[in-house]
């Protein structure tokens, strides 16, 4: 009679260890390249950070990239701007988004039509898009001037401007804030009807209804749309070197001349530092210290994610 | 008018809803139509730039006077713009064909196997997705450089036979929704794990594959940090967006040619959208997953 169970066991075990098995080798690909590609790279990073190396020499040098990263002025500057597009860019994105979807889906007519032209401007290419806006601005000869002075209001030199520049950048995120409108029409499409008409016999009022009920059925998506819009943020590089090395006319991108950042470190970020100083300047050991920063903070953001994600794994496996 | 009976209080009220709805009506397709004008009138601009001459580009003027089609063909000339075409496809083919091939089944087995450390497995597969590229950038370049591949696009694509996380984690979500008694018959039938995949699961997840396909296909399109990193040194591996952020420097201030290299480098992405817009939509929609 005890037999059973235990051979029942036996064979359970057994036979979990071959699920293991099969497991690994399935995932075998992936093992290798989190290893190679992340693993690896990330304990070779703490490595550097205590060296003093530019490919070619390699000295330790205990602390002193990190004595140089808190005396930096460029990379406080970074930290600053990248701050900026995490409060300002960031909160702005996701609130449009969330207004565009809520209108489409209050439409009657033509919703697949305006779904996409809302839609189109985020798929352009970041390189385009940012070349395209940094025209747009340009005083003098972009359409926004002119349009604007039209109507009798004068137009700054947005992206010749330290004031202007981060607010020429928000524009371009705005525009393409297609992705995010489609995630956000997808939830609000979720909210069951009938919770509206109770609602509306109940006499609630629109800013009721949505703080009531919509608010609370699209929490999860918004709250992943905040925190992958934040993650972004940290990675934030493409837009800001473009529009930088564009509006201040300096040379080709192969050459080294260019000090990112233009005009007045505005749009310096802390990746676009980062890059400088790994692969301009050679300043590889220094560059791993930034990275690390950049792994600690958008590590946290992450857990914040992997929190929401547990209980869904959970409810699956 | 000629009605002679006052209209009952309820009637009037209906009314003054029906008004208030029909106002509402106005004024929400009013704010649509004044946003597409917003969404659409940067690439209006860009065409309209394209097509202007030299001189009248440098103007504040939006209409062109003259229609210079030639411009299309004039940047291929200043700029080794069939080179870079090249290398921008043979990248964002190359990279999502080995995504796929070595992403599906590791999301068929997150999603499909029961083994210990499952979730561990998932959540690193977000993490991974969620980290600045920059993080690492330093040691994997110096991995590059050892095997001689710096300069080149390789570093770019090589990878992508290991899995992309991103790709991983989006049809992992697609694939836990298709019911378990599919496959299950599949193995009733005798069927391995491997051709349960592609006999039966494949086929119900083209939608999934074809966005995920889409997404890295793009994703490549419009990638800069990756080529900056290493293909920055040599020219003849540049890839569009490479050259396209260049191309305005080179040629000084002609807004027209930057404005028709731009488009050049948009259309295509544009077209390929207008035949594959449901896959997009539905794609994206998977990214908010709850």
């Amino acid at each position: 009679m005890a037999a059973v169970p235990l051979a029942g066991r036996g064979r359970g075990a057994g036979r979990g260890r071959r699920d293991n098995l099969r497991a690994l080798i399935w995932l075998s690909p992936w093992i290798i390249g989190f290893a190679v590609f992340f693993l690896y790279p990330l304990l070779a990073t703490v490595y550097f950070s205590f060296q003093r190396y530019d490919m070619f020499t390699l000295e330790p040098v205990g602390l002193l990239n990190y004595r140089y990263f808190l005396e930096d002025p460029a990379a406080w500057r970074s930290i600053k701007n990248t701050l900026w597009l995490v409060v300002v860019m960031v909160p702005l994105r996701v609130l449009f988004g969330l207004g565009v979807a809520q209108l489409i889906t209050r439409l009657k007519a033509g919703v697949g039509l305006f779904r996409t032209i809302f839609y189109l401007p985020s798929l352009v290419p970041v390189v385009a898009g940012t070349l395209g806006f940094v025209y747009l601005l340009n005083p003098g000869t972009g359409p926004v001037q002119a349009i604007l002075s039209a109507v009798g209001i004068g137009s700054p030199d947005w992206f010749g401007d330290p004031a202007w520049s981060k607010w020429g950048l928000t524009m371009l995120a705005l525009w393409s804030v297609g992705d995010l409108m489609v995630i956000f029409m997808a939830a609000l499409l979720d909210v069951p009807k009938q919770l509206y008409e109770a609602a509306a016999i109940d006499g609630a009022g629109a800013w009721q209804r949505f703080y009531r009920i919509t608010l609370p059925v699209i929490r999860p998506v918004l709250m992943f749309a905040a925190v992958t819009g934040v993650i972004q943020a940290l990675q934030y590089f493409t837009q800001a070197m473009i529009a930088a090395r564009v509006a201040s006319g300096s040379t080709d991108s192969a050459g080294s001349v260019f000090t990112p950042g233009y005009p007045d470190q505005s749009t310096l970020t802390f990746p676009e530092w980062l890059y400088h100083q790994g692969f301009r300047d050679f300043a590889m050991g220094y560059a791993c210290v930034m990275a690390l920063v950049l792994f600690v903070v958008s590590m946290m953001f992450t857990l914040v994610l992997l929190r929401q994600f547990r209980g869904f794994a959970e409810e699956e496996a | 008018m000629t009605t002679t009976t006052s209209p009952s209080p309820a009637a009037a009220a209906t009314a003054s809803v029906r008004w208030r709805r029909m106002l509402l009506w106005i004024a929400n397709h009013a704010l649509a139509i004044a946003l597409s004008i917003m969404f659409l009138g940067p690439l209006v601009f860009i065409t309209l730039t394209a097509l202007m001459d030299d001189n009248q580009a440098l103007t504040s003027q939006l209409w062109p006077k003259t229609w210079n089609w030639g411009n299309f063909t004039e940047i291929f000339e200043k700029a080794p713009l069939l080179t870079w075409i090249g290398n921008t496809l043979m990248y964002s083919v190359l990279a999502t064909a080995f995504m796929l091939l070595s992403s599906v089944p590791v999301a068929y087995a997150l999603a499909r196997f029961r083994f210990r450390g499952r979730k561990l497995a998932f959540l690193m597969v977000i993490t991974m997705m969620m980290l600045p590229p920059q993080v690492v950038s330093v040691p994997v370049y110096l991995i590059w450089a050892r095997f001689h591949l710096t300069g080149t696009l390789w570093p770019l694509i090589i990878p992508m036979l290991l899995g992309d996380a991103f790709s991983i984690f989006l049809l992992r979500q697609f694939l836990i929704t298709i019911p378990r008694e599919y496959s299950d018959a599949a193995k009733v039938d005798g069927c391995g794990e491997f051709r349960t995949l592609v006999r039966v699961i494949l086929p119900m997840a083209r939608p999934a594959i074809a966005a995920v396909a889409l997404f890295s296909f793009f994703y490549c399109w419009n990638d800069y940090y990756g080529p900056l990193l290493y293909a920055r040194t040599d020219l003849d591996n540049w890839t569009l967006s490479l050259g396209l952020a260049a191309f305005r420097s080179v040629h000084r201030v002609q807004w027209n040619l930057t404005m028709a290299a731009t488009l050049l480098v948009i259309a295509p992405v544009i077209i390929l959208f207008f035949f594959a817009q449901k896959v997009f939509i539905e794609g994206v929609k998977l990214t908010g997953v709850k």
